[in-house]
């Protein structure tokens, strides 16, 4: 127990408590936590204190020259809609601006993170002020402005090298999504579009109506999920089943030219995705390549890829095959080898095909060995935004789903597209867009945790 | 005996013509697309409705029209935004991944592990999600107008780049780390052990983070729509070529969208299939048995 506590302490030997810092420290450490860089100024490490300082002055520049209104504004979301006036002077109607709920809401967002980053800054001057105050009791000078800016070439690398990328996800990543996820809570759907119009919190009304099997998008929404699931079980096993046979059958001892045949299937993966199934689905339209050439061939009329349900259903699954099977040829190839050879030669000896070989060896051991990816493969097809979005744009279109936002082959993905993009439904989409995350989350905690690499993570080091 | 010998190796014979036949048969199902690109992007007709099936003569003016005829589709224009946004983001890209990679892979800290697990987190909602607001936070920083634009996507190209340490983190961690206290105990700093001991050592997971962050600006339409927006003087080649198959332009531009999806493809399957090596030498470790 006394070796594990030891090694805790010696994995993060600069973490310093806070609380400890709070309780233990002079008043000046305590201080610094309101008035940040006292303690630095006082233990005379001037350009600290002063940077510390000056950034506290910024932020609270910013609470009141901003955020606080920002803040009351994100909990009305605006109060007063645009209005119309008439001018008699120029006898023209003229828009008298009013609030924004959107800004209101990014805005307020904004402010929520600032405020997180304030309460940061002033835990790290509360440690700072301690550190340097345990120094001067300990009879040492405390570091100086360069010393400092030298900790982050060793000691501190880590907080530089995370800092950037932190900073990038942060914005780009961490505070949209949040702002996304406030929207559904929110009715900023196409009838509430700012500027011209408020928008306000309706709480979990958008989830009850998406989940209601009787309402009008509800009737959209499990359909949507029941083919999503289908198409991503069939996306991901055929895929897979077939991608095994061809690398097999290309790693037969007998097959020559096995570089060769690699190549021509990574060749279709090599082009970039809007190239070739942009392509394809223009092959596949009513006068595309396919129905001329069948028409060449047989006198056939044009069938229906994209317009009869059942058809464009079918068509995007084996489709998704040609996008797949050289993925898994490529992930496989590599695992196949491993398989001992004792084992097929057992196989062998008592007399097993090639069919029950297969089914016998091959895929028991591929599934035990790969059901880590094929997961997270499964996911991907849920959220296999390209395929669908660019081989069929969900066609065939129907009546049947919510204002005809969606069509028969779209995917929760593809459908939150839509709803955002295309109709302005933003409170739907981000509801969507929880919804899939919720299914996502709970397959993956199922599965990933479970799985050799997280566990073993440290197993090299 | 010798008559049941020779009955096998037939047997033989006859299954390997067979595989064989099968896999020609297979890589032209496979290969055909692509060949219908090509055929298409020499292609006397325009447009996309075509009434036979092999072209009676082929041409070079769709290529000649796709690189001259710039007043509505500035093809060059294009390639060019495309080619300085992604040398930009993967150069900002790349020092964000190795840097996350490294740090995770061999430093421990308090919030290493939360880390992961947010990313991990993040990973799980659907990308182009927080699209919309992203979006107006670039508006909010009035980036979302003129030559602005470039450094919108650069940002929002390499903004992610802190999840994507999956790969490269698992190759540093096949380094042993008695290296890294060999070089600390000699007074090595930390910038030392990741400057001069691990990044020489992985070489094939460096190539592989530059190559894919280089390539994601050209395989992203996504994006690029949603930010370049209606302004087609800042499109990529993406978005450009995608809406050349809009049904106003189709009529017109389907073979030279061909041509241009051939200029495009070339380089980016060659890239493609230069990385497929040093993904399995990554995923194969630095220090071989």
């Amino acid at each position: 127990m006394a070796k594990f506590a030891k090694k805790r302490v010696t994995e993060f030997p600069e973490v310093i408590p806070v609380t400890e810092a709070l309780r233990e420290g002079d008043i000046f450490t305590k201080l610094s936590f309101l008035i940040w860089g006292l303690g630095n100024l006082v233990r005379k490490q001037i350009v600290q204190g002063l940077l510390f300082l000056g950034l506290e002055a910024s932020f609270i520049w910013y609470f009141i020259s901003f955020g606080f209104g920002a803040l009351a504004d994100f909990i009305t979301l605006g109060t007063e809609a645009q209005t119309e006036v008439f001018n008699e002077a120029k006898q023209v109607y003229e828009y008298l601006p009013g609030d924004n709920s959107q800004l209101c809401l990014l805005y307020g967002v904004v402010t929520i993170f600032v405020a997180i980053g304030f309460f940061l800054v002033s835990r790290a001057a509360t440690r700072s002020s301690y550190i340097a105050e345990k120094a001067v009791k300990a009879g040492k000078k405390p570091l100086t402005f360069k010393q400092t800016i030298n900790e982050f070439n060793d000691r501190r690398m880590y907080q530089v090298f995370l800092a950037f990328p932190f900073g990038g996800l942060l914005l780009f990543n961490v505070m949209p999504l949040f702002f996304m996820i406030l929207m559904a809570f929110t009715n900023y759907d196409r009838n509430h579009l700012p500027p011209g119009n408020l928008f306000d919190w309706v709480g979990f009304e958008n989830f009850t109506r998406v989940l209601n099997t009787g309402s009008d998008l509800g009737r959209t929404f499990w359909p949507v999920l029941g083919w999503t699931i289908v198409w991503a079980i069939f996306a991901t096993f055929l895929n897979y089943i077939l991608g095994i046979i061809l690398a097999l059958i290309i790693n037969r001892k007998d097959t020559k030219i096995k570089g060769f045949w690699r190549f021509i299937f990574m060749l279709t993966i090599a082009v970039p995705q809007f190239v070739s199934l942009l392509v394809v689905n223009t092959m596949i339209q009513e006068h595309g390549a396919f129905n001329l050439m069948i028409k060449e061939l047989f006198g056939a009329g044009p069938l229906p890829f994209l317009t009869n349900v059942t058809w464009a259903r079918v068509t995007v699954i084996i489709i998704n095959l040609w996008v797949g099977i050289p993925y898994t040829l490529i992930s496989v190839t590599g695992i196949l080898k491993n398989i001992p050879a004792e084992l097929y030669e057992a196989a062998k000896l008592d007399g097993a095909g090639p069919v029950t070989t297969f089914f016998k060896i091959t895929m028991p051991y591929m599934m035990f060995v790969m059901t880590p990816q094929l997961i997270v493969s499964f996911m991907q097809n849920i959220n296999n935004f390209n395929v669908i979005f660019l081989l069929t744009n969900g066609a065939p279109a129907t009546d049947a789903y919510y204002r005809g936002t969606a069509g028969k082959t779209d995917l929760l993905v593809t459908w939150l597209y839509k709803l955002t993009i295309d109709n302005k439904d933003y409170n739907l989409g981000a509801v969507i867009g929880i919804l899939t995350f919720i299914l996502m989350a709970a397959m993956s905690l199922l599965t990933y945790r479970n799985s050799a690499s997280y566990k073993e993570e440290e197993g090299f080091s | 005996m010798e008559k049941k010998y020779r009955s096998a190796t037939t047997q033989r014979k006859v299954t390997n013509i067979l595989v064989h036949l099968f896999l020609v048969v297979l890589s032209l199902i496979w290969i055909f697309p692509i060949f219908w690109v090509v055929l298409l992007s020499f292609r006397v007709q325009k447009g996309q409705y075509i009434t036979s099936f092999l072209p009676s003569q082929l041409t070079l003016d769709n290529y000649v029209k796709l690189f001259t005829d710039t007043a509505i589709f500035n093809f060059p224009r294009w390639f060019m935004n495309t080619l300085f946004i992604s040398i930009c983001s993967c150069i900002i890209t790349t020092f964000f991944v190795l840097a996350i990679s490294y740090v995770l892979s061999r430093l421990r800290f308090k919030i290493r592990k939360p880390y992961m697990n947010i990313a991990m987190i993040l990973g799980m909602f659907p990308g182009f999600m927080s699209m919309i607001a992203i979006y107006y936070i670039l508006k909010g920083f009035s980036l979302t107008e003129g030559p602005f634009i470039y450094l919108a996507l650069i940002l929002v190209y390499s903004g992610s780049a802190g999840l994507e340490f999956y790969v490269a983190k698992g190759f540093f961690d096949t380094i042993p780390r008695a290296l890294d206290e060999a070089a600390i105990i000699d007074g090595a700093t930390k910038w030392d052990v990741f400057s001069k001991i691990i990044m020489p050592l992985s070489k094939p997971i460096v190539v592989y983070t530059i190559l894919k962050a280089f390539m994601a600006p050209w395989l992203d339409f996504i994006f690029a729509k949603v930010i370049a927006g209606a302004d087609p003087r800042y499109y990529t080649v993406a978005i450009g070529l995608y809406t050349m198959l809009n049904k106003e332009n189709i009529m017109n531009w389907y073979a030279p969208f061909a041509a241009g999806a051939v200029c495009v493809s070339i380089p980016i399957a060659i890239l493609f299939i230069y990385l497929q090596r040093f993904y399995a030498d990554g995923l194969s470790g630095a220090v071989k048995g």
